[in-house]
Order: structure tokens, then sequence, then C-alpha cells
């Protein structure tokens, strides 16, 4: 019996204090970068090595084109890119007045499509929506991250706060057992980190590829041994929507990096 | 003192499942199970290469003083080393069987139960993470590792 009570007493009071010490309202955000190689912050840091780069490229050739049965351009609507889309990603994800609801910068690239292109909405993880979120969120790097005060996106927001509190999964782990109690640690080899989303979509070493922020939490949720929600469902926008709030005043890093 | 209901896996779910569904009813007493959950003790060999596979039985992630290389573990949990000395093998054999009967807040997985945890996905749900018998190996591994 003795060895299992000091045990207990040590082990649980620690990771309390862990929890405690550590949380991320007594301290600053700090961005996934912060916690990745020399190696590949690097190559963030460098437009002629970082591959994200390609995905904003191929986003202002799309951003010019005309599309769908009004054939219109974003551009035909949003004019240069540089002046319009600066600071947009910074504060999304908004409220749209017309559906009511809380919407991401993908669900309102959609939008766009649908309302005023007459287009049909592009797959989620495909190569133009990536590209396009890609060459938006841009416009705004380096930009701090600034949710608005928007009372409409409280609920969106409450939401997600619950979603990230949730046990979930076989390995019944919820989003705060690790970014919030434990993103000092380390989690096998990785880095745990703050799980922010500043940097989406990003290029991950892994993917070989850029991907959204939704991609990731569906990787997190996978590795829980969780199901997890469908690309653009509602649940996502209000995670997004709650990480967008511990993430502010973290610069816009958009195409990041990261192992 | 009560009795608990282990389920293992069913059947079906590829190789890290026993091929026959098992339910192994096991005594608390305690913060002990006294006796193995399948009336004999584990392989301590097999035991370390499950506590060393990180897609299995996980436990590296968190824990470090174990067989995997030192680059590959986590830090999120107490050092295992040692731990046989520290530990009766029935305070062990309950700890990896559920942790959560001792701290219901841990960061440890059930092992030796049905998760609690939301939204299950397919292939895991309604089964325990390990089987009996590969708890046992793994806690006559544990078991010597006396540090
Ligand atoms: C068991 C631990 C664990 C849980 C639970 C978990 N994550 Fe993660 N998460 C990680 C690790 C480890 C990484 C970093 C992986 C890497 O890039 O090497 C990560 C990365 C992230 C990132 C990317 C951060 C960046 O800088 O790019 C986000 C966002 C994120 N997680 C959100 C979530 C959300 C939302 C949930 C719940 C639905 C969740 N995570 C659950 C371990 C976890
Ligand atoms: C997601 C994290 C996590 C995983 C995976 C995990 N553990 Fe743990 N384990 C913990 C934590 C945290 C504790 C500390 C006790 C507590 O939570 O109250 C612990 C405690 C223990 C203890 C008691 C240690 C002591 O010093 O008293 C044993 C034994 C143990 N774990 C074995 C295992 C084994 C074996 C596996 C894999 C089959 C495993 N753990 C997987 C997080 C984990």
């Amino acid at each position: 019996m003795r060895p299992a009570v000091r045990c207990f007493g040590l082990a649980a009071p620690l990771l309390l204090a862990a929890s405690v010490a550590h949380g991320i309202e007594q301290g600053e955000p700090r961005s996934g970068i912060a916690f990745a190689s020399p190696e590949t912050r690097a190559m963030q840091a460098d437009d002629t090595a970082n591959p994200g780069l390609f995905w904003v490229l191929d986003g202002e050739q799309l951003w010019a084109k005309r599309e769908g049965a009004a054939q219109k351009s974003c551009g035909d609507c949003h004019g240069a890119a540089s002046a319009s889309m600066k600071g947009i990603a910074a504060r999304y994800p908004a409220f749209d007045d017309k559906t009511g609801q809380a919407v991401d910068l993908t669900g309102r690239i959609n939008l766009c499509r649908t309302r005023h292109q007459q287009a049909t909405p592009l797959p989620h993880e495909g190569k133009e929506m990536l590209a396009l979120t890609a060459f938006v969120g841009f416009q705004s790097r380096g930009l701090p991250m600034a949710p608005p005060a928007d009372p409409r996106l409280a609920p969106a927001r409450a939401q997600g706060e619950a979603l990230f509190t949730q046990r979930m999964g076989q390995l019944d782990l919820s989003c705060a057992n690790c970014h919030e109690a434990n993103w000092q640690g380390r989690l096998g080899g990785s880095p745990i980190t703050q799980g922010q989303s500043n940097a989406y979509p990003l290029y991950r070493l892994e993917w070989q590829g850029l991907g959204s922020l939704q991609r990731r939490m569906r990787a997190c949720m996978v590795g829980v041994r969780a199901e997890p929600f469908d690309y653009g469902a509602p649940e996502f926008v209000a995670l997004e929507a709650f990480l967008a709030t511990r993430a502010k005043g973290l610069p816009v890093e958009t195409p990041g990096v990261r192992p | 003192m009560r009795r608990f209901v282990l389920l293992t896996a069913l059947l079906l779910a590829g190789p890290s499942f026993d091929a026959q569904a098992v339910a192994t009813s096991y005594e608390i007493e305690g913060d002990a199970i006294a006796e193995p959950l399948t009336g004999h003790e584990g392989d301590a060999e097999r035991g370390a290469a499950l506590v060393a596979d990180r897609t299995l039985s996980l436990c590296v992630l968190c824990h470090s003083g174990l067989v995997a290389p030192v680059h590959m573990q986590g830090n999120l949990a107490p050092s295992l080393a040692g731990i046989g000395g520290r530990l009766t093998p029935g305070q062990i054999r309950l700890r990896v069987v559920d942790m959560k009967r001792l701290n219901p807040d841990s960061l440890m997985p059930v092992y030796g139960g049905v998760a609690p945890g939301a939204r299950v996905a397919g292939p895991w749900q309604g089964k325990a993470i390990l089987t009996a018998d590969e708890i046992e190996d793994i806690v006559a591994y544990l078991v010597s590792l006396k540090g």
C-alpha cells in the first residue's frame, strides 16, 4: 500500500500543478513554430524555401480567374487582394448574416462562389481551396490574430470551448488535456505545443503538402481514436472560432511550416 | 471488495486483438488486482515488445524509463524505470487495467475496459485497448523492472 499512496501523493498534485502553472491564461500564447526545430523555422521564414508559397502563387492566379455562370473573378468584386484581403484571415471565423452562423474562411470562399460567382463549392482539402485560403491568409501575414468582439460569435465560441475540453475517443483525452495542461510536454518524440491556429493552411512535412486547420484537428481526433467531424462541420467551425480567441495577438504565419 | 467485468476485444478487429471474445472478471483489493486476469502470469519478453509499441500500447507516448529509444519517449507521465521495485504486481495490474479507478482525472487511458470517451471511432467501439493476455505480458515486464 505505502508505495502506491506515496506515488499518488506525488504524481497527481504534480499534474495538477502543471496545469495551473503552465495554463495559457497565465502566460502568453505561443505559436507552434516556437517549438519547431531550427531547420523547420528557417524553412518557414524563407520564402524561397517555404513550400507553402507555391500554393500562394496558385491562389494568386485563381483570384483573377473568372468562374461560374456569373463569369466573375474574386478580383472583379474585391479588387487587389493586397488591400481588400489584408487583415481578413486575422479576424476569421466571422458571423454570416444571411445564414445566421459562424463561417470560416473556407466557408466564406464557398459562399462567394455560390452566391456571387454562381459556381459550385470547392472541395475542402482540394488544391484550389487550399490555394485560395493560402493566398488570402498570406495577405494578413505578420498581423496579429484579432478575433472580433462580435457577440453573435459567442455561441460558436462556447460550443468550441466545450468541444475542446470534452474527453473523446478510445484514449479518452480532450484537446485541453494536451494543449492546455501539457503543452510544454512531449508526446512520444513530438512537442505537443499549444495547438494554436495562426499559421493555417500550412505545409506539414509529414503530409508532404499543404493542409487546413481542420485536417490538423482531424489528425488529433484520429490520434485519440475518436470519430473525426466531417470537413466543414459546424463543430469544426466552432472549434476554429474558439481557437481564434486563444490565438489572439499571435502573428498570422500563413503559410506556416510544421513537422 | 467488489467485482468488475473486464471486457476484452471481440474478434474481427485485426491482429491487435485476441481471436476470442473474452469476458474476465477481476477483484480489486485496496489499490491492487492481486490475481492475473488470465489465471496465469504473462510473458515479460512479449510485454517488453508491447510496451515499446507506439501504436498498440502507446505507453511510450507518455512514459519514459522503458525499452524504446529515448528521443521517442514522452514526458507526460512518471518514469516507469524501477517500477517493479516500487509497486507490487497487483498494484501495477490495476494501474494498467484502470488507472481512472484511482484517479478519475488521470491522463492515462483505461486499458482493460471500454473507454468512457465521446465519439469513439468505429473500429474501437465497445473494445478495450488491450486484451487480458496483453495486459498480463505488460505487467510481467513491468514487474521485472527493479531498477
Ligand atoms: C494526445 C495529445 C493530443 C490531443 C488529445 C490533441 N492534440 Fe492537437 N496536437 C498534438 C501534438 C503532439 C501536436 C503537434 C504535432 C506535430 O506537428 O508534430 C498537435 C498539433 C495540433 C495543432 C497544430 C498546431 C500548429 O502549430 O500547427 C492544432 C491546431 C491542434 N493540435 C488542435 C487540437 C484539437 C482541436 C484537439 C481536439 C479535437 C487536439 N488538438 C487534441 C497532440 C494532441
Ligand atoms: C496518455 C498518457 C498515458 C499513457 C498512454 C499511459 N500512461 Fe501510464 N500513467 C500516466 C499518468 C499521467 C500516470 C500518473 C498517475 C495518474 O495519472 O494519476 C501514469 C501512471 C502509470 C503507472 C503508475 C506509475 C507510478 O509511479 O506509480 C503505471 C504502472 C503505468 N502508468 C503504466 C502504463 C503502461 C504499462 C502503459 C501502456 C500500456 C501506460 N501507462 C500508458 C499516463 C499515461
